[in-house]
């Protein structure tokens, strides 16, 4: 059966400090354009579709601001 | 495999943190709370010690275990009293390098010395952020920070070298770049027996970042390109540099009070 | 530990032997004369009663290690002198800060600074009460015999553990290395930290009367968060907010000013219509009683004060006493409860006999007592 990915970002917990796009290493990620309440661009998942579930954003993140959650 | 929400949830508390945008110090506890977790260990079965500083704030408030947010240079004694006091607890100290080694340096060699059952993880960013950039033991010779405006007129000191002299049975040293390595060795930490010391060098994106003009992303890109696991290659050594057996100070006061006659308080 | 009797010894032991009758389970200690002996009496005789003992590497050390121990649910106490004191003052203040329980032994010397290590000496006084930074209030109990360095010993736990705060016992190298009859009785009233219930959150706040909010031990699940920082009920820090600072240290001083009338004690003898008062404290309360006793078989008027709390000082009743009598403060130091006792009675009423280094003869109190009264 195929994987259901589903990343989520807490737009308010992101400080927008784009360690999670360097360490993806399929470019999944990126910058938002769009100021959270504490006035930064959060994260947003750009290409799901390229995601391998390797966490390292989630082990990266400095604000516990991502998770990968994978249903079968 | 735990998710990031799942861990977030079940660790940290407090949300969110006062860190700056890009800090190591998130990492650190994003990594020590994956380590616990992997491990299997009960969060009520963890004390974790800090002094004053960024770093200190690691653990107080945001670890979501019983947590003693001391006084500046003291994380150390402190926590060698909750070790001696209750021996089940597992015992963290999470401490800046100014807090460790700065103006606590002689708690650290000394619970080096005892090698008492502490996993002590030193988050190394070369200067004092909190209070405004000052230098720190830590830093280069020749750095410009606010208080050495015309240089560093003294010399950054090798902590991992300094507590693998006095005693650990335990040190490494990784940086923020690496963090599964990270994550393996505070697990290691946490299960080797006597005084483990990690030394995690560590991104300060407001003090470190202004001040040399780099980004965080700039940061953990040079933390690549100039560590090595190799000494030889004469950029900064990571992983894990000592690793022996020694008596562990608190199972020595037990066993003696068992031997003379006492039943543990 | 010994068992319940008399013993000839000297007062450093009976404040040891007085620590484990209360059930000391930590000491933290440095070497330093003339508080040494607690430390070795205790090294020697903890472990068989089940207590830990530890040498730190210094007295920073040793304060800290104590506040640590406390908060895994054992009592816990240091011993040292003026020097070791001084190192001790930032977490001393840590200490009452996070409601933490303990007893901090100084057996006083000859200061300032190093001084004369040998010789006793009341010059750290104000220091037990004022040392540390920051608004704050202290219990300090002085004692003058060796029964009492064993009693207040227990006292001391009785009252850090009621309280919730750190208590200093201030001796002086007169009792410390005094050696004289004490008794350790069969029966000692021991108190108890006050426990949390479960599901109780806030262990740094009550609405109870006496301001003590039960104090848990960590290991038991409850996520605790202890910060010398200002903080919340709940423990969580706030580093700026006006009405957490305001509720935090006034509820922190009236836990001991609310509570003055169960610390404070005294003892006192023909005060009355005495016309000169001789206060004193500590080894020097001894000649100083010897020169009233004298003084009152010569037909003299005089009475003797002894406070056995010096903090929160018996200033009521002081002020009482100065209202008609003259007052004599007998000390050993320039200016160890002097101000304390000079604001209490007003500087027209205030005589004193400092005498450094030693304890004067009975003698040398006599002359001053019959000088003051001209």
């Amino acid at each position: 059966m195929p994987q259901k990915i589903h990343i989520e970002i807490d737009r308010e917990l992101c400080t927008g400090c784009g360690i999670c796009i360097r360490f993806c290493p399929k470019d999944v990620l990126g910058e938002s354009g769009t100021l959270n309440q504490y006035g930064n661009f959060y994260t947003e998942v750009k290409k799901l579709e390229e995601c391998i579930v390797c966490r390292q954003c989630e082990l990266y993140c400095p604000d516990f601001a991502i998770s990968v959650e994978v249903k079968e | 495999m735990i998710t990031g929400k799942e861990l977030r949830e079940k660790y940290i508390r407090n949300q969110p943190t006062a860190f700056c945008p890009g800090c190591g110090d998130g990492m650190v506890l994003n990594g020590m709370s994956r380590a616990v977790e992997n491990l299997g260990i009960e969060r009520k079965d963890i004390v974790a010690v800090s002094g004053i500083g960024c770093a200190a704030w690691v653990v107080s408030p945001y670890w979501r275990v019983d947590t003693l947010h001391t006084t500046h240079g003291r994380a150390i004694p402190h926590a060698i009293g909750v070790k001696v006091g209750n021996k089940d607890l597992n015992v963290v100290v999470v401490s800046g390098d100014g807090d460790c080694v700065g103006i606590g340096g002689n708690h650290l060699i000394h619970a080096c010395r005892n090698n008492i059952d502490l996993t002590v993880i030193m988050i190394n960013n070369g200067l004092y952020a909190m209070t405004g950039g000052q230098v720190a033991p830590t830093t280069e010779h020749g750095e410009k920070t606010i208080t050495t405006p015309y240089g560093n007129p003294s010399q950054g000191m090798d902590v991992a070298e300094l507590v693998k002299a006095a005693g650990a049975s335990h040190v490494a040293r990784w940086t923020t770049y690496h963090m599964r390595e990270l994550t393996k060795e505070v697990e290691y930490a946490l299960e080797k027996k006597g005084l483990s010391f990690i030394e995690v060098i560590t991104q300060c994106p407001t003090r470190t970042g202004k001040k040399d003009n780099l980004s965080t992303l700039e940061m953990l890109e040079w933390y690549k390109n100039n560590t090595s696991k190799n000494p030889e290659d004469g950029k900064i050594t990571v992983g894990r540099s000592v690793d022996k057996e020694r008596p562990e100070m608190a199972d020595v006061i037990y066993e003696q009070i068992i031997s003379a006659g006492g039943t543990l308080k | 530990m010994r068992s319940p009797g008399v013993y000839f010894q000297e007062g450093n032991l009976a404040c040891a032997e007085g620590a484990m009758a209360a059930g000391l389970g930590f000491f933290a200690g440095y070497p330093i004369t003339p508080a040494s002996e607690v430390m070795h009496h205790l090294a020697r005789t903890l472990p068989a009663t089940g207590g830990r003992f530890i040498q730190m590497e210094d007295e920073i050390g040793s304060m800290a290690a104590i506040t640590g121990a406390s908060w895994t649910g054992l009592k816990s106490m240091t011993s040292t002198s003026g020097p070791g004191f001084s190192l001790m003052m930032e977490n001393l203040g840590y200490a009452y800060m996070t409601e933490t329980p303990c007893v901090i032994v100084n057996v006083q010397r000859a200061g300032p600074s190093t001084g004369q290590a040998t010789k006793p000496g009341t010059g750290d006084v104000m220091q037990s009460r004022f040392g540390s930074h920051g608004d704050y209030e202290m219990i300090a109990l002085s004692p003058n015999s060796v029964q009492e360095m064993f009693d207040f010993t227990v006292r001391a736990f009785n009252l850090a553990e009621r309280y919730r705060t750190p208590v200093v016992l201030l001796a002086d190298a007169g009792i410390g290395h005094m050696r004289e009859k004490f008794t350790i009785p069969e029966d000692i009233e021991i108190v108890e930290r006050k426990k949390p219930k479960e599901g109780d959150r806030e262990f740094f706040h009550t609405d109870e009367k006496d301001h003590v909010p039960p104090m848990p031990s960590f290991g038991e699940g409850r996520e605790l968060l202890v910060t010398g920082s200002t903080h919340r009920g709940d423990g969580t820090r706030d580093t700026a907010g006006y009405d957490t600072q305001d509720k935090l240290v006034r509820r922190l001083k009236a836990k001991i000013d609310d509570n003055q009338q169960d610390i404070i004690d005294w003892e006192e003898d023909s005060v009355e219509d005495a016309e000169l008062v001789v206060v004193s404290y500590g080894s020097m309360s001894r000649p100083a009683r010897g020169a009233v006793k004298r003084a009152r078989k010569d037909g003299l008027n005089v009475g003797f004060f002894r406070p056995k709390v010096m903090w929160p000082s018996p200033e009521e009743r002081l002020k009482e006493i100065g209202k008609n009598s003259k007052i004599l403060l007998a000390e050993l130091s320039l200016r160890g409860y002097r101000m304390e006792v000079e604001r209490c009675v007003g500087s027209e009423k205030m005589h004193v006999y400092d005498r450094l280094n030693s304890l004067p003869t009975i003698d040398m109190i006599y002359t001053k007592i019959k000088e003051v009264m001209g």
